[in-house]
């Protein structure tokens, strides 16, 4: 094929294309993924029942508020990981603000109490379902999220598939979070935190083998 | 002059005249990025022992990588640097797709002078047949791609040709290119 051909059948009848197409696909993405994320929280695993008693309701805003400053965070960055060339540097320095945030709360909670009692706040009872649910909640929003990215056209993959992997997790713990009755701030640093690191670590993994183009 | 006909300000103006549905800008805009395309390529490929023909291969993977992935292009953003990441994405894939050991691969940065030196061979082949590109592709696509791209009828009247709503060709294109993007590059055989 000559090279002229090519350019003549890319240039006959080109469509004018939507400047926002992009950023719809991801954001949809995000938001389907939010509701399964979501779904799961509240139908697989069963919301809280006791939401609405003494400082349930606290520590399940805390719970949010970190996983959704993570996603909005991570999000912002991936928009910008998914274009060529953007000369904007992303945030995702930015995104450890949340879990500094939420370590330095933890050790302060930590070190009100005296140490007998530090492992009942680390551990909880769920520890190990929280281990386990917010990597597999997580597997939906991933994919969705990186079935958009590969419609944009990211070179650096692995950054990408992290930045994908962070707002998959971050979704899917603030699904958890509606099911999740362990209320200590040390709980949350550890197990949200160390899951949501989790998808990201696997996200960078996978970037470069799913992302490809 | 070769620096003010290539200067960003042209390209970016082209590009963006060709975003909103400008055949001719967009021609112009592939035409000269085809030139500077393939000298960046036929420079780099030499450094790794290959000719002009695999440059070539990798010109118009680049450029259909272009066109379907163009919506990705931010208008706010310069576009050169948009430009050189996906000629520098497709150079490092390419050379991985087509086995070549880390230590011979140039990764520094497509650098002004290269991109902007001019080499003219418009009718240039590749190894790639249109034909046989086409055949791969399924029914719908080879025929809205056969029909708007390659007659140069309007959608309207493929999609009347066809029995396809007019949304249905434009997809069926849109995909039927991605799909041509897809195979024309090479098999990995790492």
């Amino acid at each position: 094929m000559r090279t002229d051909d090519l350019i003549t059948m890319l240039s006959t009848n080109v469509e004018a294309v939507d400047r926002r197409e992009m950023t719809r696909l991801i954001t949809r993405a995000v938001a389907f993924g939010g509701v399964v994320a979501l779904g799961a929280g509240l139908f697989v695993l069963g919301g809280r029942t006791d939401a609405g008693s003494d400082g349930t309701l606290g520590f399940l805003a805390i719970k949010l508020v970190f996983a959704l400053t993570i996603m909005g965070v991570a999000l912002f960055s991936l928009m910008r990981a998914a274009r060529p060339g953007s000369s904007r540097p992303g945030l995702m320095a930015l995104a450890l603000l949340p879990f500094a945030g939420i370590v330095g709360l933890a050790a302060i909670s930590l070190a009100q109490m005296s140490v007998g009692h530090w492992r009942a706040m680390l551990m909880g009872a769920e520890w190990l379902e929280c281990l386990l649910s917010i990597p597999i909640i997580a597997v939906v929003p991933f994919a969705l999220v990186i079935w958009a990215v590969r419609q944009a056209a990211p070179t650096n993959l692995r950054r990408a598939g992290a930045l994908s992997g962070l707002v998959a997790g971050s979704l899917s713990a603030a699904g958890y979070a509606l099911h999740c009755t362990a209320d200590s701030l040390p709980f949350i640093a550890l197990w949200y935190s160390g899951t949501i690191i989790l998808c990201t670590l696997a996200g960078a993994m996978l970037g470069p083998r799913l992302l490809r183009w | 002059m070769a620096v003010m006909m290539t200067s960003e300000q042209e390209l970016k103006g082209l590009m963006t005249a060709g975003l909103d549905g400008d055949g001719a800008a967009y021609r112009m805009l592939l035409e000269r990025l085809s030139t500077h395309l393939r000298s960046y390529y036929r420079g780099r490929l030499a450094r790794a022992g290959r000719g002009p023909a695999e440059a070539e291969d990798l010109l118009q993977e680049a450029l259909l990588a272009i066109h379907t992935r163009r919506h990705t292009y931010d208008r706010a953003e310069l576009f050169t640097p948009w430009l050189h990441a996906i000629a520098r994405y497709k150079l490092i894939d390419h050379l991985r797709r087509t086995n070549v050991t880390r230590r011979s691969l140039p990764i520094e940065d497509a650098d002004e002078q290269e991109l902007t030196s001019h080499l003219d061979q418009g009718g240039v082949e590749s190894s790639v047949d249109l034909g046989r590109l086409m055949a791969r592709l399924p029914v719908k696509m080879r025929r809205a791609i056969q029909d708007v791209k390659l007659d140069g009828l309007s959608i309207a009247e493929a999609a009347r040709r066809s029995g396809m709503t007019e949304s249905a060709v434009k997809i069926n294109i849109h995909r039927g290119l991605k799909a041509m993007a897809a195979a024309i590059r090479p098999e990995d055989k790492r």
